[in-house]
């Protein structure tokens, strides 16, 4: 380090260079730190797209949208109860035990229904113990499977489709005319309808756009989704 | 050249003649030689006694705080009713303590009153120590002090900001506003002193660290021209700080509604009490530390006299507002209110509200003599009353109000535990080593300013009559 003399310590002229690189540079950490957080922490980042293996390769593609099977053959009290139960190895008998009886991909499902044992599926949507949330508030009033699961009628494979943060658990709180529909609709053959185009949706419902629909919805059925912290945790 | 002697009497109160500021036989080179002489020589033995003290006292902080976060805030005297107890008293008696720094070397520079610069840097070091030691306490109240980020506003997946309606978010961004500007202000102001102390050192650290510190300051015309206008701006926005900060941590109270905080003379009240404490620790600190480091010459006895006055007129004005509080608890016709105000001074604190009125209201009233306001120990005793009653005023604000609210089920008695009272007594420490660290290592009066002061004194031949009709008087005793 060269100073101007030696008991004058006054930066030397390279310092002023220095000054800026350091300051581009701290401030690209701290931009970069932000990203990294925003971006990287993020249940956008981290949840989404999380899709076990399961014991059995189940499709709902198949099971929904080809086959047209409700949603509550298996889920049987997704509009009764708070939680959507994963069905029975016998529910799931009731057809296998004469379609596929010698499939090798089912071989889990037969061995637990000797043993009266459900079939081990790994749950894919997992809220934290803290939050509560009911199924049945949201199917019976409106929110279709889609809102949440997305296309589950198209899925080879479950996966997480939405983030299921906070955040987004609020947004539609605060705006969810995207996401209402009349109760009637919330059933698979209606499992695209937040995604339709305008025209599209003008042969279901009187409407120019999803969110004036959704809006008509929710005046007729009187919805005001809470937002207080005690809605979700109790 | 000021040819004082060193015992000019600067504080008579003949308004035709300008009062010299600096007394003493002084130029330019004695100014700078005394002032960076208390950095440069070794301290006097009082300094290091201080310093072990002070520094054993912080430690004892380190592990109260530590055994508050390991154990949780039960180990604190917090119960039901009594939700804050002594840790946001002491953080409204420090926040209050530091509002002195920033009223002198603001509010005063921008008044052009010259005797700030004796004490501008000491009580700007004092302030922003004040707001360290008041800005832990909110910190380790929260109880799990590894969520104290979510004071912040930061954007995050859950939607959750903290309220932005509540009187103690603004008490966030107030105290971390008045701490960067007050910051600012005060290495701002240090920059061609601490260039000073670069040109004079002689140990290598020293040249690099003050170096570093000075910025690259050479004195030339163009430094000096930014330094000013940088400097005044900074005074611009300092000033309303003065005024905001302790008001919005009155509205922590006058925002809600418990009775005795709920109203609208807090802002002014706490305003006025800020300033009182504050000086009063600017005068606790400064008496002691003019004569240990033999600054006598640059905080003369004109400065201390003139602070005393700052202390009759506030603590005056708190006076004021204690007893516009019952007139108004009376005048409302509110029973609950009226009960809160004759719980205050009656009921069971009635020694802590005892305590507040003899040291708040009482004591400065001495200061309407000028043989006390010129007098140095009464000085000092009286500025130690202070900081005892205005520390008893917060708690007589915030636990009486808190402890006998609207229901007498929730009612409770306060009583500290000894962490409480270890946590206050190791935030003196804090202060302390802070402070001894200043005096050690950093100009404690703002040489700068001060040789303008002298500048413009040279040329006052009436100081120069005054000195010698008061020599020609001691003559004649004589």
């Amino acid at each position: 380090m060269s100073w101007n003399s030696p008991r004058q310590v006054i930066f030397p002229k390279w310092f002023d260079i220095a000054i800026k690189i350091v300051v581009v540079l701290v401030l690209s950490v701290v931009g970069y730190v932000h990203l990294l957080v925003a971006y990287g922490f993020s249940p956008k980042t981290t949840d989404v797209g999380y899709a076990p293996e399961q014991p059995i390769p189940y499709s709902h593609a198949l099971h929904v949208g080809e086959l047209g099977i409700d949603c509550r053959y298996c889920h049987t009290g997704v509009d009764r109860n708070s939680y959507s139960n994963i069905p029975t190895a016998q529910t799931c008998m009731n057809c296998h035990s004469k379609v596929k009886t010698d499939s090798k991909l089912l071989e889990p499902l037969r061995e637990a229904f000797k043993e009266g044992k459900p079939v081990e599926w790994i749950k894919v949507h997992d809220l934290p113990d803290y939050v509560y949330f009911n199924h049945s508030a949201h199917v019976t009033r409106g929110v279709g499977c889609q809102s949440c699961h997305g296309r589950i009628d198209q899925a080879e494979v479950v996966s997480q489709i939405k983030p299921l943060s906070m955040s987004w658990c609020l947004d539609c709180h605060r705006h969810p005319e995207a996401h209402l529909r009349n109760p009637a609709q919330v059933k698979p053959t209606f499992m695209g309808f937040d995604t339709l185009t305008p025209s599209e949706l003008k042969k279901f419902v009187n409407a120019d756009n999803r969110d004036d629909y959704g809006r008509q919805v929710a005046k007729d059925l009187g919805i005001n989704p809470p937002t207080d912290c005690s809605t979700c945790h109790r | 050249m000021s040819e004082l002697a060193n015992n000019f009497d600067n504080t008579f109160d003949d308004p035709t003649r300008r009062a010299p500021l600096i007394t003493g036989q002084h130029n330019l080179t004695t100014i700078t030689d005394t002032i960076c002489g208390v950095v440069e020589n070794k301290p006097p033995r009082i300094w290091y006694i201080a310093f072990a003290i002070s520094f054993a006292i912080m430690s004892t902080l380190a592990g109260t705080i530590g055994y508050l976060i390991f154990a949780g805030t039960g180990v604190w005297g917090l119960n039901n009713p009594a939700a804050w107890g002594w840790a946001i008293v002491n953080f409204v008696f420090w926040v209050g303590i530091g509002h002195a720094g920033t009223l002198i070397s603001a509010i005063l520079f921008l008044f052009r009153q010259k005797w700030r610069t004796g004490i501008n840097r000491s009580a700007e070091a004092m302030t922003i120590f004040a707001v360290i030691c008041a800005g832990m306490f909110p910190g380790i109240h929260i109880g799990r002090v590894w969520y104290a980020f979510y004071l912040a506003p930061l954007p995050n997946q859950m939607d959750m900001w903290p309220q932005f309606r509540s009187p103690l978010l603004w008490d966030v961004f107030a105290v971390n506003t008045y701490f960067v500007v007050s910051l600012l202000f005060w290495y701002m102001g240090m920059v061609p002193d601490l260039a000073t102390l670069r040109d004079r050192a002689t140990s290598r650290v020293r040249q690099i660290a003050y170096g570093f510190f000075s910025l690259g300051w050479r004195g030339s015309n163009r430094h000096w021209h930014r330094y000013e206008r940088a400097y005044l701006i900074l005074a611009a926005l300092a000033t309303p700080l003065v005024l905001s900060v302790h008001s919005v941590v009155s509205f922590d109270f006058a925002v809600a509604q418990v009775p005795g905080w709920h109203t609208t003379i807090f802002p002014p009240y706490f305003v006025a009490g800020a300033i009182f404490s504050g000086f009063a620790m600017v005068l606790t600190l400064l008496i002691p530390c003019r004569h240990i480091f033999g600054l006598k010459d640059f905080i003369t006895l004109r400065h201390i006299e003139n602070m005393n006055k700052v202390i009759l007129a506030t603590g005056s004005m708190v006076g004021l507002a204690y007893a516009t509080e019952f007139f108004i608890a009376w005048y409302s016709g509110n029973p609950i209110e009226q009960f809160a105000f004759q719980n205050r001074a009656f009921g069971h604190y009635w020694w802590a509200y005892a305590i507040m009125i003899s040291c708040n209201v009482i004591t400065p009233q001495i200061f309407w003599f000028k043989k006390a306001r010129t007098n140095i120990w009464i000085t000092f005793v009286a500025s130690i009353f202070v900081n005892i009653g205005m520390w008893f005023e917060r708690f007589v604000i915030i636990i009486t109000s808190l402890t006998a609210d609207y229901i007498p089920a929730a009612w409770d008695y306060y009583s500290p535990t000894w962490v409480d009272i270890m946590t206050f007594v190791g935030s003196f420490g804090l202060f302390m080593t802070c402070f001894l660290l200043f005096c050690r290592f950093l100009p404690m009066v703002a040489i700068s300013e001060v040789k303008l002061t002298l500048a413009e004194q040279r040329h006052m031949e009436h100081i120069k009559q005054a000195y010698a009709e008061q020599a020609a008087e001691k003559g004649g005793e004589a």
